[in-house]
Formats: structure tokens, sequence, C-alpha cells
């Protein structure tokens, strides 16, 4: 018995080893890409170590994509936070106060999360056009405020439904409002809900691209997803600039899951819609 | 009191649905409108004359090319994604169910790739697939194979223009990107339902004398329905979307190989002016999507209400 189980991890790790190879392997190309000299980029050596390791691939994407790396910065954390606030309030009603017909509602709004967004993108940028928004950041904001409703909405619902109602009767006993019963008692209990909904818009709009071409042309204006898109339509491809310029794309989502992994899952668990 | 609470409730939440139905229902019944129109000009859509044609902006998709290759491609791409990331995310969870140590480690090297956007994921792995002048001086994966000594592997991957019936070859690589990203993020949803399935339940199999084997399929399998659905319409709709990735690893390719409806829809509408025909495109995804997610959304709803 003991023997088998021995001989069954053994092939597990086995297995395990190489899937994680597998997994890993376009990391590793990507770090030693990065990290040549563009002289020593070549199709022949693309598998090496660098002989001659430099920062100059860095230097150059840091240089081409700098300022888009702030405008998604600028876009990404009012409209979490936004996301964030609104996101929480709706699910407090829609957890606990409810409405005549608010599961209709409410499963009309989530519709919203899942259509694709090519069949509302071209009216939305004529509107964006009419309201002086579009090709800004601004309106990139508005945008993902907008389309974040349903998710956000859902994940605080969620979480709110496990509150017991007793302690919301109690509150209301006590002659506490419903304005009171949300700033001192749901606020508080839904901060790691808060967590949640940071790391999964976070991610979400940092990563998005298809809003992000179509609504800002404007090099200067862009995130940093299509900047890094266009980097690659250049007439030669700088290969190790082009890596750099993932790397430095990836890096605040991978940070963002480094330090805070064990909310990242849950964030995902909370993007499967269930009861 | 109570139905007081109620009206402030539905009042402090009125500003979102108003967005909603204005920015999701409005700007689809404006899609919907456009797609039955003659706005396939710049002019024409300044001037703003409406003209409506009825179906004909369909009826040229369905007998253009170009459409019913990306129909094509998106039925085998959605089947060979889901089934990647499906039986992958499967067999990474149930291993790492048995909590070998080291366990964590492995989770997150499958999850990371999750975490990053398909623009850096195509970036990546087009590299990763350049073919290069194959045989004698290959790129990437083919100069790896040439390394190993399995060089009579080296193939044109994303580039070639072979297909099996239907199946556009070229769209493995892409295929294989995709699941890359996602069988990590299908294995944390079956790890947190396995999680949920009673230590009870499955050392009382044990003590039948079942095998893994046998607690995988007998046990595990039907108490992950759930999940297993989940699962396939969250992927499956992202797959009918599908649009970063092959923007930025492989475009439409030679002769639209890896085409998809949502590249098509970008180009008639952002590169040749023709809105209503990019707008029937956005219509006949936005059918596809809603075929798998509406039947979805409205079985959650009778499940609550039966709570």
């Amino acid at each position: 018995m003991n023997h088998t189980k021995r001989w069954s991890n053994t092939v597990s790790y086995i297995v395990l080893i190489l899937l994680a190879i597998f997994f890993l392997m376009p990391v590793y190309m990507i770090l030693v890409t990065s990290f040549k000299p563009l002289a020593e980029i070549s199709m022949s050596t693309m598998w090496n170590f660098p002989k001659n390791p430099s920062l100059e691939g860095f230097v150059n994407a840091f240089q081409k994509l700098g300022p888009n790396l702030k405008n998604s910065f600028l876009l990404v954390i009012p409209a979490t936070l936004l996301s964030c606030i609104i996101g929480s309030v709706n699910g407090f009603i829609f957890a606990k106060i409810r409405f005549k017909g608010s599961n209709i509602v409410f499963l009309l709004i989530l519709f919203g999360m899942f259509i694709p967004y090519q069949s509302i993108l071209f009216p939305l940028i004529r509107f964006l056009q009419q309201i002086g928004l579009y090709g800004e950041i601004g309106g990139l904001i508005l945008v993902h405020v907008v389309y974040g409703i349903p998710i956000t909405t859902l994940i605080f619902r969620n979480y709110y439904t496990e509150v017991p109602d007793e302690m919301i009767e109690a509150a209301n006993i006590d002659g506490a409002n419903m304005f009171k019963v949300y700033t001192k008692i749901m606020f508080p209990l839904s901060l790691p809900g808060f967590v949640v909904v940071i790391i999964w818009q976070f991610t979400n709009i940092w990563n998005e691209f298809l809003f992000a071409v179509t609504i800002t042309s404007d090099p200067t204006k862009q995130p940093i997803t299509v900047a890094l898109v266009n980097l690659a339509g250049s007439q030669v491809v700088e290969w190790n600039m082009q890596m750099a310029g993932a790397i430095v794309a990836a890096l605040p989502t991978l940070l963002v899951y480094i330090l805070l992994g064990k909310y990242f899952i849950r964030g995902l668990m909370a993007g499967s819609v269930k009861g | 009191m109570k139905s007081k609470r109620k009206l402030i409730g539905f009042f402090v939440v009125s500003p979102s649905i108003v967005a909603i139905a204005i920015f999701v229902y409005g700007f689809i019944s404006t899609t919907i409108r456009t797609s039955f129109s003659n706005f396939n000009s710049y002019s024409r859509l300044v001037k703003n004359e409406f003209e409506f044609v009825g179906w004909r902006n369909y009826q040229r998709l369905f007998s253009d090319y170009r459409f019913q290759t990306d129909l094509w491609n998106t039925l085998f791409f959605t089947i060979f994604f889901l089934l990647g990331c499906i039986i992958l995310g499967l067999f990474l969870a149930n291993t790492l169910d048995r909590k070998l140590k080291g366990g964590r480690v492995f989770q997150n090297i499958f999850l990371f790739p999750y975490a990053l956007s398909f623009v850096v994921t195509g970036t990546i792995w087009s590299w990763f697939f350049a073919p290069g002048n194959f045989p004698t001086d290959p790129s990437g994966v083919n100069m790896l194979l040439k390394n190993l000594g399995l060089g009579s592997l080296q193939w044109g991957w994303f580039t070639v223009t072979e297909s099996v019936g239907k199946f556009n070859l070229a769209l493995i690589p892409v295929i294989i990107a995709a699941t890359w990203q996602l069988s990590g993020y299908t294995m944390a949803m079956y790890l947190a339902g396995m999680r949920g399935i009673p230590t009870s339940m499955i050392e009382a199999a044990r003590v039948d004398g079942a095998s893994n084997w046998q607690i995988f399929w007998r046990v595990k399998m039907p108490m992950l329905r759930t999940i297993t659905l989940s699962a396939m319409i969250i992927l499956g709709h992202i797959s009918l979307k599908i649009f970063d990735l092959i923007y930025a690893m492989t475009g439409s390719g030679p002769n639209n190989v890896t085409d998809m409806p949502a590249v098509y829809m970008f180009d008639l509408t952002f590169e040749r002016d023709r809105y209503a025909m990019g707008a029937a495109v956005a219509v006949i995804m936005l059918v596809m999507v809603a075929f798998v997610i509406v039947p979805y959304l409205l079985s959650t709803l009778k499940k609550e209400g039966s709570k």
C-alpha cells in the first residue's frame, strides 16, 4: 500500500514537473531575450543564455512605453476605485434590501457582463464623441466603470448575502437607518470583498485591449496594452525591447498576483456566477 | 417603514440601472438597427441617410468566404480550447488535490498565465511559434526541435494553410497559447470544487476498495458537474469573443486561416468603414453568446428562487 502510494507520488511529480516546464518555457525565452543586447538577438541563439547581459531592451522599452505605463495607471486607479464603490452599494441593495422585481433587474444587469463588446462598440464610440470624451483617458474610465457594474455588483452581492439577516434586523431595532447599516455593519465586514474586487478590476482593466485600441487613437493617450502591440508593428522588430516591453506590461498584474494571490483565487471564483 | 426602505434602495441603484439600460441595451438596439441599414460608407454615416435594407448585410456575410471561415475557425477553436482547458485543468486539479509537498508552487506556476493579458500572451507565443526559415535556419520552437534532434517535426505553425476538413491547422498554436493562459484558471475552479467534497466520502470509497481512478470517476466527477458547466460557459464565451490574442499573435493570417468574427468586425468597422456589415457581425456574435449565457443565467435564477 505504502509502496504503491510512493510510486504514484513519484509519477505525479514527474508529470507535474514536465507540465511546469511547458508552462515556464515561454517565460524562460522572454527573460533571456529581454536581457540580451540587440546585437546578440539572432534566431540561431534564441534559446541561449545572454552572453553579455544588458538592460538595453528594458531601457528602450521604458523610453517608448513609459508614458503609456503612466496612462494605464491613470486609467486603472480611478476606474477601479469607482467600480468598488458602485459595486458595493449596489451589492448591498440587491442582497439585503431588494425591491419588487429586483431579481429580474439584477439578471438584466448581469447579462451586461457577458455580451461581446463588439455589439455595443460603435454606438459607444459615437456617444463618447458626442460628450467629448472620445480619445481621452476619461472616456476609458467611464467605459470601464459602466461595464464593470455587473461583475462588481455580483461579487459584492454574493459577499453580502452571507451576512446574516439578524444582524441587520438587530441594527434596525436599535433605530439605525439604512445608511448607518451600510456604513457601520456592511462596509467594515466587506473589506476582504473590496480586496477581491480591486484585484479583479485592476487586472481586467489593465489587461483590456478592445476598448483601449478603439477609443484612444492618439499614441500619447494609449494604455500600455495597445502600445505593446504597436511596438511589434514597427519596421524592424527589436525582440529584446519587445520582450522587455511585455515584461513591463505584465509586471503590475503579476505583482498583484504574487502579493495577493490568495485573494486572487477568491476573485476568480467570484467570477463564476453562483447563488 | 419597510416599503420606504425599498424605495430608497431602488433610488440608490437607479443610476446603475439607467447606465446599463443605455450602455448595454440601448447600444445593442442601435447596433441591431445599424446592421439592417445601408451605413456601409463614411459619407452615408455622417449624412445619416438611414435606409432599411432588410437582411442584405446578413445575406452578404453568410455568402462571404471570409466570414464562413471565421465561423468554422470559431467552432474548432472553441472545441479544442475547451477540451484542452478542461482536460488539463481537471488533471492538474486532481493531481494537486492529493496534497503533495510543494503543490502550492506548482499551483502558482499553472495559474500565473491567467494574470497576463492576451496581448502579452500573444506577443510571447508569436515569438515562440515564429517558424523562421526552417529547416536550415529555424527559430523559436522549430529551433528547439532541431536542437533536440527532432528536426523532422519542424513546421510552419500559424503560417500554414493546410487544413483537415474545415479545421485550419494554423489554429493549433493559437489554441496552445489560449490553453496555456486559461487551463490554470480551470484548474483553480476544479480545485475549489474538490476541496468542497467531504473527505469522509472519499475515505468511505477507499475503505470499500475503490482505486484512485474509480474515486475520480465515481465520486469526484459527479460532484463537479456544476463546476464543469460553469467552466464550459466561462471559457466558451471567451472563445466566441476572442480578439486580443489573435490580434497580437497572428492577425488574420494567410487566407484567413486564423481569422475570427471579432477580428473581421474590427476590420469592417474601423479599417473599411463598412459599419453596417460590422454591426451584422457583432449581432451574430451577440446571438452566439446569448445562446450560451441566457439559459445559464435563467437556471441560476430558478435555483435561487427555489431556495
